[in-house]
C-alpha cells in the first residue's frame, strides 16, 4: 500500500476519477431525479438544498444529468480504448516482430494515413453517411487510438527487441509470435497502461467536443458536451448551467491525467524523466 | 556539395511519400463518402426520388459511369481545384470553400502562432529552473490547461470578456472587408480557446525535452569547455531538445483544425466547420467530401513541413533514411 | 610544485559519502594513472577538479589548481578555469559531441567562450587543433558532423576541444574504454604525444592496470572512495601493500587452471560460410548494396577444446556467432554440428540447438527483468521434447545454480537482486541446464570488474573440466583469450586472417593485423606480472 503515497499525484488523481467512475455506476440504479421527465415550472433554478447543482431549462436535474452524462463519456472513452488497445497493441507488435519486413511497411504506412485524420473528422464522415449518435463518437475516437497504440507498442517493442534476452530466448528455440507474448507484452504493458490512462481522458475530451456539435449522442442521451451545447444561448441568463458539465469534464479529464502521471512513476521510475 | 545534393534526395523522397499519402487519403474518403452511401444521388434526394430526378442528379454531379471513373475524375479535379458542385446550393464547391477558407485557416494559423509563444518560453523556463516554485507553477497551468476542454473555455471567455466586460463581440466575423485589425479581434477568443490547451501540452513537451537533452553528455563536454549553464542551455540544448517538439507540433496542427471546426460552432464563425454542419444537414456529401478532402490535405502537408523542418534542424537526417 | 594538488577531499552527495579522504597530485609533464574498479570514486575525483558535480553535492579538503583554490572560486571563476586551465575527455565519444554542429563549431567553440577573437580566427585555430589531434583538414575539414566519424576520430574530436587553449591540465576520465584495442593504443600514444610537446599534466583514469601501467609517471589506486596506494608507478607495482591492491594485480594477470583434455574427434565444422546483407541505401525504393560480414570462414571446433576468437567490433564475429547457432541463414558454405547441419529447412535444426548454447557480454540486458530465476534458466527446456517437470525440474534447477556457485533459493530471486557477476553466473547457469556440449561465449566477461573476471574465468575453467565442455570464446580482450583458450582465430573483416595455437599466435604473430593487435593490447611489465 505504501507504495501508492510515493507519487504526490496517484492518490488524488484517482480519487477524482474514481468520484466520476462511481457517479456513473450508481446512475445505473438510482438518481437523485428522473432525467427523462420535464418540469417546465421548475426550470433554471439555481443550486439549492433540493437541486444540489440547480436545474436546466427543461426543469431538470443537473447532478442527476451530470450522473448520467459521466455514464456516456466514461463507455464512449472507455470502449475507445478498447478498441485502440486490442487491434493497436498486436499491429505494433506484429510490426516490431518483423521490423523493416513488408508487413511492417504496411502497418506503419496505414497508421500514417490513419493520423491524417483527427477523430473529428472521421467522425464527420461517419454522420454524414449513417447519420449521428454515441456509436459513432465510439468508432471515430477507437479508430484514431489504434496507431496511437500501434506506435507506442512498436516504439517500445523495437528496443526490446535488441536486448539480449531475447537473442537467449531464439537460441532457446521460441518464435517470435511466442517471444512477442512472453516477453515484449509484459515489459511493454506498463507503458500501455499508462497510455491507456492518457487516452482515456483524451477520449472524454473528444467524446465532449464531438456531442457538443452534434456529431456524438442524441437527445434523450444525456451528455456533457450536449449539455454544455443546450447551455450556450442562456449563458448570460444562467451561467450555472454550462458551469457544471464543463467542470465535470475538466475534473474527470484532470483526475485520469494525473493518474496517468501517477501510475508512470509508480511503474517505471526509468519513465520518470520523460513525463510530459 | 553532398550536403546540398543529400538534402534535395531527402526533399525528394519525402515529397513522393507526401504523394502516396494523398492518394491513399483521396481513395479512403472517396471509398467513405461515394462508394459506402450505394449512390450518393439516391441519398441526396431521400427514399421518394424519382428514376429520372436521380438520373438528371447524377449527371449534374457526375455521378456516372463505374467507381473507378469516378474517382479519377473526382480526383482529377482536385488537382486543377475543381471539387465539383454543391447539390444544395449549385455553386461550385471550390467557391464556397475559398470564402470559408479565409475564416478557418487564419485561425488555426492564429492559434498556432499563440502557442508556440507561449509554450516555447515558458518550457524554456520552467526546464532551466526544474524543481523551483516557477517549474512547479508552469506545471500546475499546465495540467489545468490540458484537461480543460476548449470550447467550454471558450463559453466561459465570451461570458467574461463578451457579455461582462464587453471587451469583444460574443461571436460573428465582420470579414476581412472590415479591416485587418478587425477580423484579427473577432478571431482573438477563438485564438485562445485554441490555444490554450496546445500551449499547455507543448509547454509540457517543450520542458521534458530539454529536460532530457540537459542530461545529455555533450551538455557536460560543453560546460568543460567552460560554457555557463546558460550557455550550453540555449547554444546545446534548445535546438537538440525541439527535435520531440517539431513532432508533437506537427500533430497539434491536426488537432487545431479539428478544434477550430468546434471553436467555430462557440462563436458562430462562417468558417469550414460551419460549412461541413450545414452540409452534414442538408446532405450536401459533395461539399462533405470536399472539406473533409481539404483538412486532411492540410494535415499531410503540415506533416510533411515538419519532416523538412527535421532535416534542417539534424543533419543525420539528410543522410539516413 | 605540483600543478594540482589534491588535498584529504571528503564529498558526499544528498549526504552519502562518495570519497574519504583523498589526496593525489600531478605535476606539469608528468601522468598520474588513477585505477580503480566502478564505484571505487575515481571519475568523482575527476570531476570534482572540474567542479561538475551533481546537484546536492558538498566537498570539503581542499583542491589546488596551478595556486588557486577550486573550491573556494565562483562559478563565473570555475567557467574561465574550465577549458582555458584545465581540459578534460570523456568516456563515450559516441555521445559527448553535439549531433547538430560542426566538429570545427564545436572545438572553436572552446576557443570563443575564452578569448576574445573572430569566429574565423577562431575557426583557424580549431583547425590547428584538430591537426594536433591527428584529425588533418584534407580528411576531416572542419564541416565534419559527428556522426559522419567513428569512435576513435570523435575522441580525437574532444580530445582536440580539450587541447585547443593548451591547458595546464588534462583530465581523460576512461577515454579508450568505449574503443577497439587497436584505436586504444592510437589514442593513448596521441594524449602522451600531447603531453610531452605542451608540458601538460594529465589525469588518466582508468579500470585497467595493463592501460595505464605503459603510460603512468605516478599511480593512484582507489577503492570504495579512498586511496589504497599512492606513488611513483615502478615503485607502486614493486611495493605494492594494500591487499587490494595486490588482488587487483593479480586479477589483472590471472590464469585460471584448466586441463583441457581435447579429444581429436571436430564438433563443430564450418566450412567456406559466407553472410552477406542486403542493405538499401535509401529506404525501399533505393539502390540495394551487398555487404559481406562473413566472408569463406572455415574452421573447426574439437570436442574439449576452447577456441578462441578475437576480432575489433565490426570484424564479423556476431554474425558468424548468430549463423552457428542457426538464427540465421548463411548464403553459401555449410555449419556442420557434430555432422549434422545448424539450419534445415528455414529453421534451426532442433537436434543440434539443443546442444548449443550462448552467454553474452551484458549481465543487464541478458535477462528478462520480469522473470524469476527459476523461469530464466529453465527457457532453454524449450527446446527439448520432453522437458523434465515436478522435481526433476526441481533437480535440474539446484545442480545449474549449485555448479556456477550460485545456492538453490536463488530461484526465488528477481534478477534485479543480483550483482553484475553473479548475474553471469546465472547467465551460465542458463547455458548449463540442458547440459550441451558447446557453449559459445559472446565477450562473457567483458563488461565484468577486474576481479569479478577472474572469479568468472576460474569458474568457466572449471566447469569445462568437470562438464567437459568445449568453448568457443569470442572476445576483443587478447589477455582473456590467453588466459582460457587453447587455439585462437584471428577475424578482420569478415575473414580468418590467422589461426592457431593462442601462445604461439600471440608470442609470434604472423599476419600483420594480429602483430598489429598484439602490439596494440596493453600489457602488464613483464617483471611485475612475474612477480
Amino acid at each position: 500500500m505504501s507504495v501508492l503515497f510515493h507519487s504526490r499525484t496517484l492518490l488524488p488523481g484517482l480519487f477524482l476519477s474514481l468520484v466520476f467512475v462511481a457517479a456513473a455506476l450508481i446512475s445505473l440504479v438510482w438518481v437523485p431525479y428522473d432525467t427523462t421527465v420535464l418540469n417546465i415550472a421548475n426550470r433554471m433554478k439555481l443550486p439549492s438544498w433540493e437541486h444540489w447543482l440547480g436545474t436546466d431549462q427543461f426543469g431538470r436535474d443537473i447532478l442527476s444529468m451530470i450522473m448520467v452524462g459521466a455514464r456516456t463519456s466514461i463507455a464512449v472513452a472507455l470502449v475507445a480504448v478498447g478498441i485502440g488497445m486490442s487491434v493497436g497493441v498486436p499491429l505494433g507488435l506484429a510490426a516490431a516482430a518483423r521490423k523493416g519486413g513488408w508487413l511492417d511497411e504496411v502497418i506503419m504506412r496505414a497508421n500514417d494515413l490513419v493520423f491524417a485524420f483527427p477523430s473529428l473528422l472521421i467522425a464527420v464522415m461517419i454522420t454524414a453517411v449513417f447519420g449521428a449518435s454515441a456509436l459513432n463518437a465510439i468508432i471515430a475516437i477507437g479508430i484514431f487510438n489504434i496507431p496511437v497504440f500501434a506506435r507506442l507498442t512498436r516504439g517500445a517493442a523495437l528496443s526490446l527487441w535488441n536486448r539480449d534476452y531475447i537473442l537467449a530466448a531464439r537460441v532457446a528455440g521460441k518464435g517470435p509470435a511466442r517471444i512477442s507474448m512472453e516477453h515484449i507484452l509484459p515489459n511493454v504493458a506498463n507503458l500501455l497502461i499508462v497510455q491507456g490512462t492518457i487516452q482515456f481522458s483524451l477520449g472524454i475530451l473528444a467524446e465532449a467536443g464531438l456531442s457538443y456539435v452534434g456529431l456524438g449522442a442524441q437527445p434523450p442521451t444525456a451528455s456533457w458536451g450536449r449539455m454544455l451545447a443546450d447551455s450556450q444561448t442562456m449563458i448570460s441568463l444562467a451561467p450555472h448551467l454550462a458551469l457544471f458539465p464543463g467542470l465535470a469534464i475538466l475534473l474527470t479529464v484532470l483526475g485520469l491525467n494525473l493518474m496517468g502521471d501517477g501510475l508512470r512513476d509508480l511503474l517505471d521510475p526509468k519513465l520518470r524523466r520523460a513525463r510530459v | 556539395m553532398p550536403n546540398r545534393k543529400s538534402m534535395l534526395h531527402y526533399f525528394l523522397k519525402r515529397l513522393l511519400s507526401l504523394s502516396l499519402s494523398l492518394v491513399a487519403a483521396s481513395i479512403v474518403i472517396f471509398l467513405a463518402l461515394e462508394v459506402v452511401p450505394g449512390d450518393p444521388a439516391a441519398y441526396m434526394l431521400g427514399l421518394n426520388a424519382q428514376e429520372d430526378t436521380l438520373q438528371a442528379l447524377r449527371e449534374e454531379l457526375g455521378l456516372t459511369g463505374s467507381i473507378f471513373q469516378r474517382y479519377l475524375s473526382w480526383a482529377g479535379g482536385l488537382l486543377v481545384g475543381d471539387f465539383g458542385v454543391s447539390y444544395t446550393y449549385r455553386t461550385p464547391v471550390s467557391e464556397m470553400i475559398g470564402d470559408r477558407l479565409w475564416v478557418s485557416l487564419p485561425l488555426a494559423l492564429y492559434a498556432l502562432t499563440l502557442s508556440t509563444l507561449i509554450a516555447f518560453p515558458a518550457g524554456i523556463w520552467a526546464a532551466s529552473r526544474r524543481g523551483s516554485a516557477a517549474d512547479a507553477s508552469v506545471m500546475g497551468v499546465t495540467q489545468l490547461g490540458v484537461a480543460i476542454p476548449n470550447f467550454w473555455f471558450a463559453m466561459l471567455m465570451v461570458l467574461v470578456f463578451a457579455i461582462n466586460l464587453r471587451w469583444f463581440s460574443a461571436g460573428g466575423f465582420p470579414g476581412w472587408d472590415a479591416g485587418f485589425f478587425a477580423g484579427m479581434k473577432a478571431l482573438t477568443l477563438p485564438a485562445i480557446a485554441l490555444a490554450l490547451p496546445q500551449a499547455s501540452i507543448l509547454t509540457r513537451v517543450m520542458r521534458s525535452s530539454l529536460l532530457d537533452t540537459l542530461g545529455e553528455d555533450f551538455i557536460r563536454t560543453a560546460r568543460a569547455k567552460g560554457l555557463t549553464k546558460g550557455q550550453a542551455l540555449w547554444r546545446h540544448a534548445v535546438r537538440n531538445a525541439l527535435i520531440p517538439v517539431l513532432t508533437i507540433l506537427g500533430l497539434q496542427f491536426s488537432f487545431l483544425l479539428a478544434g477550430a471546426i468546434i471553436i467555430e460552432n462557440v462563436f458562430f464563425l462562417p468558417g469550414l466547420g460551419r460549412l461541413v454542419f450545414q452540409s452534414i444537414s442538408a446532405r450536401d456529401l459533395i461539399v462533405v467530401e470536399s472539406v473533409v478532402m481539404l483538412l486532411v490535405f492540410a494535415v499531410i502537408v503540415v506533416n510533411f513541413a515538419v519532416d523538412m523542418a527535421y532535416a534542417w534542424v539534424d543533419p543525420r537526417l539528410r543522410r539516413r533514411r | 610544485m605540483s600543478l594540482l594538488d589534491i588535498q584529504n577531499l571528503s564529498l558526499s552527495i544528498h549526504g552519502i559519502p562518495v570519497l574519504k579522504d583523498v589526496s593525489m597530485r600531478v605535476a606539469p609533464g608528468r601522468i598520474l594513472g588513477v585505477i580503480g574498479e566502478s564505484g571505487s570514486g575515481k571519475s568523482m575525483s575527476a570531476f570534482s577538479v572540474m567542479q561538475l558535480l551533481p546537484n546536492g553535492t558538498s566537498c570539503s579538503g581542499k583542491i589546488s589548481l596551478a595556486g588557486q583554490d577550486v573550491l573556494a572560486l565562483s562559478e563565473p571563476d570555475l567557467c574561465r578555469i574550465r577549458g582555458r586551465d584545465v581540459g578534460m575527455v570523456f568516456q563515450e565519444p559516441m555521445t559527448a559531441l553535439n549531433p547538430l554542429q560542426t566538429i570545427g563549431a564545436q572545438v572553436a567553440e572552446t576557443i570563443l567562450v575564452h578569448e576574445n577573437v573572430s569566429k574565423s580566427e577562431a575557426m583557424v585555430r580549431a583547425a590547428e587543433a584538430l591537426r594536433r589531434a591527428e584529425l588533418p583538414q584534407d580528411k576531416f575539414p572542419l564541416s565534419r558532423y559527428p556522426h559522419e566519424l567513428s569512435g576513435g576520430q570523435r575522441q580525437r574530436v574532444v580530445i582536440a576541444m580539450a587541447i585547443a587553449l593548451r591547458p595546464k591540465l588534462l583530465i581523460a576520465d576512461e577515454p579508450t574504454t568505449a574503443l577497439d584495442v587497436t584505436t586504444q593504443a592510437q589514442i593513448l600514444e596521441l594524449l602522451k604525444k600531447l603531453v610531452s610537446e605542451d608540458n601538460m599534466g594529465l589525469m588518466l583514469i582508468s579500470h585497467d592496470l595493463a592501460v595505464v601501467a605503459d603510460l603512468a609517471d605516478d599511480l593512484v589506486i582507489m577503492k570504495n572512495g579512498e586511496v589504497v596506494e599512492a606513488g611513483p608507478a615502478d615503485m607502486v607495482f614493486r611495493t605494492m601493500q594494500h591487499p587490494y591492491s595486490k588482488a587487483l594485480l593479480a586479477a589483472s594477470s590471472h590464469v585460471p587452471d584448466r586441463e583441457g583434455l581435447v579429444q581429436e574427434k571436430p564438433l563443430l565444422k564450418v566450412q567456406n560460410v559466407v553472410r552477406d546483407y542486403v542493405t538499401h541505401t535509401h529506404g525501399w525504393w533505393g539502390k540495394t548494396v551487398h555487404f559481406r560480414a562473413v566472408n569463406t570462414v572455415s574452421f573447426e571446433i574439437k570436442k574439449g577444446e576452447s577456441l578462441g576468437l578475437v576480432g575489433e567490433s565490426g570484424c564479423g564475429k556476431s554474425t558468424l556467432t548468430r549463423a552457428i547457432l542457426g538464427l540465421e541463414e548463411v548464403q553459401s558454405g555449410e555449419i556442420l554440428f557434430d555432422g549434422q547441419p545448424v539450419f534445415t529447412h528455414n529453421h534451426a535444426n532442433l537436434a543440434v540447438r539443443r546442444r548449443m548454447q550462448v552467454v553474452f557480454q551484458d549481465p543487464y540486458g541478458s535477462f528478462n527483468p520480469r522473470w524469476k530465476v527459476e523461469r530464466l534458466i529453465t527457457e532453454p527446456f524449450h527446446l527439448l521434447d520432453n522437458p523434465p517437470k515436478g522435481a526433476e525440474r526441481d533437480r535440474a534447477i539446484a545442480e545449474a545454480l549449485e555448479s556456477v556457485g550460485l545456492t538453490a533459493e536463488d530461484r526465488h530471486k528477481y534478477i534485479h537482486e543480483f550483482s553484475g557477476g553473479q548475474r553471469q553466473r546465472i547467465a551460465i547457469a542458463r547455458a548449463l541446464i540442458i547440459k550441451p556440449d558447446l557453449i559459445i561465449l559472446d565477450e562473457a566477461v567483458s563488461a565484468l570488474d577486474v576481479s569479478v573476471r577472474a572469479q568468472v574465468l576460474d569458474l568457466l575453467a572449471d566447469l569445462s573440466d568437470r562438464l567437459d565442455l568445449t568453448y568457443l570464446f569470442i572476445s576483443h580482450d587478447l589477455s582473456v583469450v590467453r588466459s582460457i583458450t587453447d587455439r585462437v582465430l584471428v577475424m578482420k573483416s569478415g575473414e580468418i586472417v590467422e589461426e592457431g595455437p593462442t601462445g604461439a599466435v600471440f608470442d609470434a604473430p604472423k599476419h600483420d593485423y594480429t602483430k598489429q593487435l598484439v602490439a596494440a593490447a596493453p600489457v602488464l611489465p613483464a617483471d611485475i606480472s612475474a612477480a
